[in-house]
């Protein structure tokens, strides 16, 4: 049989045996995947035949030069910028203290319950959160509702929609690393804290913090990444409001300008690098 | 830890508002549903199932659905195949540069989805100078979907150890036995959580899918996403929703409850 046959000859070939293994799945996302990230890169150095709409090649730094001299491109990533920041720090707000509670204050069988309540959510479709926010925000939705009486209205659809969308979604990504976090700090530090004296706050600022802070970081990198590149929330809750992620899909479609789209995409991807490259000192890339 | 009362309180008082806020707006999307406004207005006028009834009727959301499915069942079994391959290589295998195809395997769900999208989108027109099409769609969630499939797999090779294959091979088995009889069975269940996660990945993405798919080819979030805009659709698209959120969950509770349970076995 030629199956026998095979896996005799396999047998004792280990390096062979590998090949075989690795050369699809490998071949799949060196072709489909990094070739196209390469791609990327060098499409923003081409042009748009300004008759046809096609990509013409020919090298030209002209998108480049333009994202980065024109005011529009500043002031979005500006704003972009603002609103992945503030939704990071307004998810670490409301995290730092659900989290604590989660991993140090409720009993084990509580416990379990919260990490399944916080962790469910994140399974249901991300369009479809994004859509009931759309009804929440709405002149006549639950928000309006909820605060008319006290002479309040809606936020309604522009950037406070997107950083409260976006907080929302990315909720529970920044609460399951934070919470990790706290269930790492052992309880005996706590309690020595407390026999030398140490109050909860003091406990709370110089031994639990410093001990989360990698963390905190690796909650953060989900939310900022996140906000980044997010161009849905924005289309759907952003009423005209413009990010980085809506500027690309604009070029790639009504606008049709793929290389000044690739070149746009590549400030989000720098940003995160740079990002990436500040917090890996901390080592909150091994708490991910 | 030493905390007063007050702050014991104040925490879970935080935890619970933060529970119920997590919830509240899924729960808005299904009253919405059911709702008798039009204009989803809140509270709610009166209940009925008359956008139910509707979406039932609506051909372009079945239409969706039943492209959703496809393309979700098309791209799971592809990163079935690579994804084992993949967690079989790495975890039975040492090899230089095997840091680096663990990132390539991250990596397409590591980048923003946006940078994944319009990659790709550009590869194929410009790079290939095809025409979006279903097929470009399954080929770009199929390279996302790998990594679930993956991480699945290849937790369960290492946790189960390469005994039981040497022994078989000890026995006179060949590599195919042994991967069918011995393998396989081991991983059975592992490969179906991970398909399971593939497939709700698929199902519900929407960032890539809006760059890759070809004009006419309507995935439901698409579908949703295109009538959301449409003031008389409103009350069907909450329907479509909740039906979304419902498919989306479902495979990943039985996925959960797979690796609950063999975490349990192996560990016993």
């Amino acid at each position: 049989m030629t199956a026998t046959r095979v896996s005799t000859y396999l047998a004792p070939r280990r390096r062979l045996r590998l090949a075989g293994l690795l050369t699809a799945p490998v071949l799949w996302l060196g072709l489909v995947y990094v070739v196209a990230l390469a791609a990327l890169l060098i499409t923003a150095f081409w042009t748009v035949d300004a008759f046809t709409g096609q990509v013409r090649v020919e090298w030209t730094t002209e998108n480049i030069v333009e994202v980065l001299t024109e005011a529009l491109y500043r002031t979005v990533t500006l704003r972009t910028l603002g609103i992945a920041a503030l939704v990071t720090v307004l998810d670490i707000i409301v995290a730092v203290p659900v989290a604590f509670f989660m991993a140090k204050i409720a009993r084990p069988r509580m416990r379990h319950l919260l990490v399944i309540a916080m962790l469910a959510p994140l399974w249901a479709s991300y369009l479809v959160k994004v859509y009931a926010w759309r009804a929440l925000l709405s002149g006549n939705g639950l928000i309006e509702w909820a605060v008319a009486p006290f002479g309040g209205e809606t936020p309604g659809y522009g950037i406070v929609g997107v950083v409260l969308t976006l907080s929302y979604l990315w909720l529970p990504y920044v609460v399951m690393p934070i919470y990790a976090g706290f269930d790492r700090v052992p309880d005996r530090l706590l309690e020595a804290s407390a026999d030398l004296g140490g109050r909860g706050w003091r406990t709370l600022t110089a031994v639990v913090l410093p001990m989360i802070r990698p963390a905190i970081i690796a909650g953060s990198i989900f939310a900022f990444s996140l906000s980044l590149g997010d161009y849905i929330t924005t289309t759907i809750v952003g009423g005209s409001t413009q990010m980085l992620g809506t500027l690309v899909y604009d070029n790639v479609g009504s606008a049709n300008n793929l290389p000044l789209a690739a070149a746009i995409s590549l400030i989000p991807i720098g940003i995160i690098l740079v990002y990436l490259a500040a917090v890996r000192r901390t080592g909150a890339l091994r708490s991910l | 830890m030493q905390l007063g009362r007050v702050a014991r309180w104040v925490l879970g008082g935080i935890t619970t508002v933060v529970l119920a806020l997590i919830y509240l707006p899924l729960g808005v999307v299904f009253l919405n549903s059911i709702s008798t406004s039009e204009s989803l207005t809140w509270p709610p006028p009166g209940f009925t199932l008359e956008w139910w009834r509707r979406a039932m009727h609506s051909e372009g959301a079945f239409e969706a659905l039943g492209m959703s499915v496809m393309v979700a069942l098309a791209a799971s079994a592809i990163a079935l195949v690579l994804g084992t391959l993949a967690a079989m290589a790495l975890s039975r295998h040492r090899f230089f540069g095997k840091e680096s195809v663990n990132l390539l395997i991250v990596l397409p769900i590591a980048l923003p989805g946006i940078v994944t999208g319009i990659a790709l989108n550009n590869a194929f027109r410009t790079l290939m100078g095809v025409q979006l099409a279903v097929w470009t769609l399954i080929i770009a969630h199929a390279t996302f979907c790998i990594v679930t499939v993956y991480n699945n797999a290849f937790a369960r090779l290492n946790a189960s150890g390469t005994r039981l294959e040497e022994a078989s091979m000890d026995l006179g088995a060949g590599l195919f036995t042994t991967f069918r009889l011995v393998t396989f069975p081991h991983l059975k269940s592992a490969l179906m959580a991970g398909g399971l996660l593939a497939f709700a990945l698929s199902f519900d993405e929407i960032i890539v899918t809006t760059f890759t798919a070809g004009t006419g080819v309507t995935t439901l979030p698409l579908w949703i996403l295109q009538n959301m805009f449409r003031p008389n659709q409103a009350p069907v698209v909450a329907v479509i929703a909740v039906i979304l959120a419902v498919v989306s969950v479902v495979p990943l509770a039985i996925a959960q409850r797979l690796t609950a349970k063999d975490a349990e076995a192996v560990s016993r």
